[in-house]
């Protein structure tokens, strides 16, 4: 995970697969900094 | 009788729109803005399907009762190249209706004479129309106003700020804005509301022909579209609901529209099946018609992997909700799962929170459910998009939920998903295709004994209207009428034997005594 750490991410998340805040919260706990996230709908 | 509201029945309707692809779709309109002299803007016609393979394409069959699941799933993947032998438009459940009759309906629902037919068009349609059978003489004699409309007089009235309507590429029609400076009674708005409107009343006149129930008791309606109405005091005032059992007949119903994304119509049943056990109304039926802008929402896609363009149908349905008759399946709005404030965003949060949840409350395992009705997207549309098979994806994630609890092995996952999901057949109609597909289905299967219990469960992106950045979701469980409720508040039969026994031996002893 120490491809993130330090990094500014921006996320986004499928509402059927895995939601922006689920994945900003582990980019987070890898030491990322989270710029943006959010979450979309494909359908 | 049970203490619980039943499902009194449902339909199903689409209405084949593929000029409205073109020109009311929210991917083509942005994309005339973005990329007007694109490939894909000059494809799109060559994309386009007839109405005879909408009709005979297997999951549009499906959506209106002609084919079962198992039929569907017996059909080699990938379907839209392997057309049925239906040449049916109408099912059990409803039916598909050309462009041209449904331009003719919108004018049936249009009441502030917003909608214009060329004089020509008009009187095929009023031909068309009366010939149908569900219309009154009254609603197809309101074609008849066209008779001074030419294709000129329209195509000024586009150039006004008016939206066309087109069959075949020409200009048939025009909606014309309700007001001169408000955009939330723009042209652009009314069209796809009217749109709403007129596939939500096809639904309803479908549910009155599917259940025979009488206009007239209807009771309430609630509509759980993603649309809105209301001018620029009240953008979202309302009421589709009222306004659709307007021209439906439903003389005697008042309500009211329930929103919530996709997740609208399991909300909008929760909120029916309560009413009616709580005895505030018998009859309350719950609708919906489809969304215009979603119209070849993958287009793109389709167009590029040399597809014809799948989401060329606007949806329909209306579901009854009534007081236990004894054979009807009953709604246990005491089995209810909720994504909470609290319940958090991962998967498996959100699928506990509407999945296993409310079955520990009952005491029921996963497999105590015969089907899961999450959101049953069409996979046909949905995989050459990248968006995967929704259904499957949503049933894989309960099955791997209930391995993890050990309500079943983890070699049984495979098999789970099969027995205990479906393969999905709605259109890509946001609210259209969550868990309430299956309500039509789902009635006919536990009447045949073929399941007991159903879960439908309602997911919605609330993070879409940039209000918050919660997920959303209610779900609740269907079971074959067995009485359940019944003496829940009362008395059994067998108490009351118990009674007059014990008040018998008490005369008895007195009349001893003396």
């Amino acid at each position: 995970m120490a491809i993130l750490n330090g990094k500014k991410v921006i996320v986004i998340g499928d509402r059927d697969g895995i939601p922006g805040p689920a994945i900003a919260e582990c980019a987070k706990s890898a030491g990322a900094d989270v710029v943006f996230f959010s979450t979309e709908c494909f359908v | 009788m049970g203490e619980y509201a039943v499902l009194g029945g449902a339909s199903y309707t689409l209405a084949y729109t593929p000029d409205m692809v073109i020109h009311d779709g929210a991917t083509q309109v942005t994309e005339r803005v973005v990329n007007p002299d694109g490939e894909y803007l000059k494809e799109l016609p060559n994309h386009l399907r007839s109405f005879e393979d909408a009709v005979r394409y297997a999951p549009n069959q499906a959506y209106i009762g002609n084919l079962n699941n198992e039929e569907l799933k017996a059909i080699e993947f990938p379907w839209y190249d392997k057309p049925t032998d239906i040449t049916e438009r109408t099912g059990k459940y409803g039916e598909i209706m050309p462009e041209d009759e449904f331009y003719g309906l919108m004018q049936i629902c249009d009441t502030f004479d917003l909608v214009e037919l060329e004089a020509g068009f008009a009187a095929s349609v009023k031909e068309k129309l009366a010939a149908h059978g569900m219309f009154t003489d009254e609603q197809v004699a309101v074609l008849d106003k066209n008779a001074n409309f030419t294709e000129e007089g329209l195509a000024a009235v586009v150039e006004d700020g008016g939206c066309g309507l087109y069959f075949d590429g020409k200009l048939v029609g025009v909606i014309k804005k309700a007001h001169d400076v408000d955009v939330n009674l723009s042209a652009h708005v009314m069209l796809e509301n009217i749109a709403s409107k007129a596939t939500s009343v096809l639904s309803l006149l479908h549910l009155i022909r599917v259940t025979g129930i009488d206009p007239a008791e209807v009771d309430y309606v609630i509509d759980c579209a993603e649309e809105a109405c209301g001018d620029m005091n009240q953008r979202g005032g309302g009421n589709f609901a009222k306004a659709a059992a307007e021209i439906a007949g439903l003389t005697n119903a008042t309500g009211s529209d329930t929103r919530g994304f996709c997740a609208g119509p399991a909300h909008a049943l929760l909120n029916a099946a309560s009413l009616v056990k709580a005895g505030t109304f018998k009859n309350v039926v719950v609708t919906a018609g489809g969304c215009t802008a979603k119209l070849g929402m993958n287009g793109k896609s389709h167009v590029e992997k040399g597809l014809p363009v799948l989401e060329d149908c606007l949806a329909g349905f209306s579901v009854l909700i009534r007081e236990d008759n004894g054979t009807d399946p009953v709604i246990r709005t005491d089995i209810v799962g909720r994504h909470t404030v609290g319940t958090g965003s991962s998967p498996q949060a959100v699928i506990s929170s509407l999945v296993t949840d409310p079955l520990d409350r009952a005491g029921l395992k996963i497999t105590d459910v015969d089907k899961f009705a999450p959101e049953m997207q069409n996979p046909d549309i949905t995989k050459p998009a990248g968006a995967g098979d929704v259904p499957e994806a949503n049933f894989k994630m309960i099955a791997a939920l209930g391995v993890k609890r050990g309500d079943i092995e983890k070699k049984e996952l495979a098999s789970f998903i099969v027995e205990h999901g479906m393969k999905g057949w709605a259109p890509t109609q946001g609210h259209i295709p969550s868990g309430v597909p299956f309500m039509g289905p789902c009635r006919d299967m536990m009447l045949d004994g073929q399941i007991e219990r159903a879960m439908v469960i309602g997911k919605g992106s609330l993070f879409l209207g940039r209000m918050t950045n919660l997920f959303d979701g209610v779900s609740f469980v269907i079971e074959a009428n067995k009485g359940q409720g019944e003496g829940g508040s009362g008395v059994s039969e067998e108490e009351v034997r118990g009674l007059i026994a014990s008040a018998l031996k008490d005369f008895a002893a007195g009349l001893l005594a003396e």
